[in-house]
């Protein structure tokens, strides 16, 4: 109960809302990070994953890659970039973006693969040029999935954007490795909650997001693509095929 | 890369190793004792299954760091806060995908177990659960590769198995360690993978040498 009091006290201490290492600009901060190394990774994985997809080349790669990226340690993939790169911003971007990549890949060249056969041949029966058919119809069919892609980079880029306090950058991750030198558990406690709800928020907006941009006509099968999703691999292929 | 280091510290780096895949087998068998009859009721009450699913969910979308640190004032740096934490994330895919795997068990063979007379316990064990091993076991291979991953962030309170060697690279400026770590960590998760795999080709023969239904 004490702790809990000191946590709520070092939540509504004014001190810990002003300034350079006050919540909002810590906060906005890991913002940065994370939508910067996000929008990086989907440039990078988007264009890649599509081509793939459409053309049905590098399924191995594609399908493999997110599972060989949830076995990189994070921690020392920042580490090994920053001994290599020096002290700067760029090894923290490089790390993030490297483990946003696999995500976006495997779930975007799924969700192209997984068009029908016959919707893609009526497309090019109609007409269409192979850039319209991907435009047109394999992308709005795979948008579920696409975006499941997106969702689980940019929630897993939210968490690891923390490590960046390691390096003695900004970001929430400086209350919690801070307050971890200090032993001062409410600072501690307290920036944990706030990556935890960042997370959270991220997840849930992108879900909104989602119900946005995916068609209409696939909002039902959005559900349990999005469950799939979550898992992005082997699982989800393996238990949608039983 | 520094092999007179590698050859100084190979004693070190062998009982990292160890505790790193103490880590990770301890998370799995707790994760999985849990995670089991949970699915398993999950099953049998289908009405269970979403709060399950959304709550394992929640706590799986909790970053691990942040999972470790929140438990710090309760359970101090020590091994029990990393196997807390590290359990927790064992959990969704391990749920999700026993239930997933026991609903895909075709009705067809469901009724004919009954008509044969399995009782509920027995046609679970005998006859469900065969048929969803694949799938049970496509969720523990990611539950596996991604513990093997977390747990050397748990070198941030301390521990870390081989993730320890990224802390020590760290502090001295010296990429060997790091290369060292990451290099082994990588390569016990890919063996633990394909090591299960090999166990599902054992576990069924039946899916061996093209379909078999």
């Amino acid at each position: 109960m004490t702790f809990l009091s000191e946590l709520l006290a070092w939540f509504t201490d004014p001190l810990n809302w002003q300034g350079s290492s006050g919540i909002p600009i810590r906060t906005w901060e890991h913002i940065q990070y994370s939508v910067a190394a996000t929008l990086i990774a989907a440039l990078i994985a988007l264009p890649i994953a599509l081509y793939l997809g459409h053309t049905g080349r590098g399924g191995l790669l594609a399908i493999n890659i997110a599972n060989i990226g949830r076995a990189i340690p994070s921690l020392g993939l920042i580490i090994m970039a920053f001994i290599l790169l020096g002290l700067n911003i760029t090894p923290v971007m490089i790390a993030l973006v490297a483990l946003a990549i696999p995500p976006i890949v495997t779930n975007t060249y799924i969700g192209i693969r997984n068009v029908n056969r016959e919707v893609r041949d009526a497309a090019g029966g109609m007409g269409m040029t192979g850039w319209q058919v991907l435009t047109q119809v394999e992308i709005p069919v795979a948008m579920p999935l696409i975006m499941a892609g997106l969702r689980t980079s940019a929630v897993q880029v939210v968490a690891t954007a923390t490590l960046a306090a390691y390096l003695s950058f900004g970001g929430l991750g400086r209350f919690l490795f801070d307050g971890l030198a200090l032993q001062d558990y409410e600072q501690l406690t307290g920036g944990a909650l706030l990556i935890a709800a960042l997370s959270l928020i991220t997840e849930f907006l992108l879900a909104r997001v989602q119900t946005v941009v995916v068609p209409k006509g696939l909002a039902k099968r959005n559900a349990t693509a999005a469950v799939d999703a979550k898992m992005s691999g082997k699982a989800g292929v393996a238990s949608s095929g039983a | 890369m520094d092999w007179g280091w590698v050859q100084d510290h190979l004693g070190e780096i062998q009982s990292l190793f160890f505790q790193h895949a103490q880590f990770t087998l301890l998370a799995l068998v707790y994760g999985f004792a849990i995670a089991f009859p949970l699915a398993l009721a999950a099953t049998r009450w289908p009405r269970l299954y979403t709060p399950i699913l959304g709550l394992t969910g929640i706590l799986f979308t909790i970053p691990s760091i942040a999972l470790f640190m929140l438990m710090m004032p309760f359970t101090g740096p020590t091994a029990t806060t990393c196997l807390i934490a590290l359990t927790i994330y064992t959990l969704l895919v391990l749920v999700r995908n026993t239930v997933e795997g026991l609903k895909g068990v075709p009705r067809e063979v469901r009724e004919a177990a009954e008509a044969m007379g399995y009782r509920r316990f027995k046609q679970l064990f005998r006859v469900e659960l065969p048929i969803a091993l694949p799938v049970i076991i496509a969720g523990i291979r990611i539950a596996v590769v991604t513990t093997i991953g977390l747990v050397t962030i748990t070198a941030l309170i301390g521990f870390g198995g081989l993730g320890a060697l990224f802390i020590d690279g760290f502090r001295q400026a010296f990429g060997t360690p790091i290369i060292v770590g990451f290099a082994l960590s990588v390569l016990f998760a890919v063996a633990a993978d394909l090591a299960l795999v090999g166990v599902q080709r054992l576990l069924t023969p039946w899916a061996r040498g093209g379909d078999s239904r």
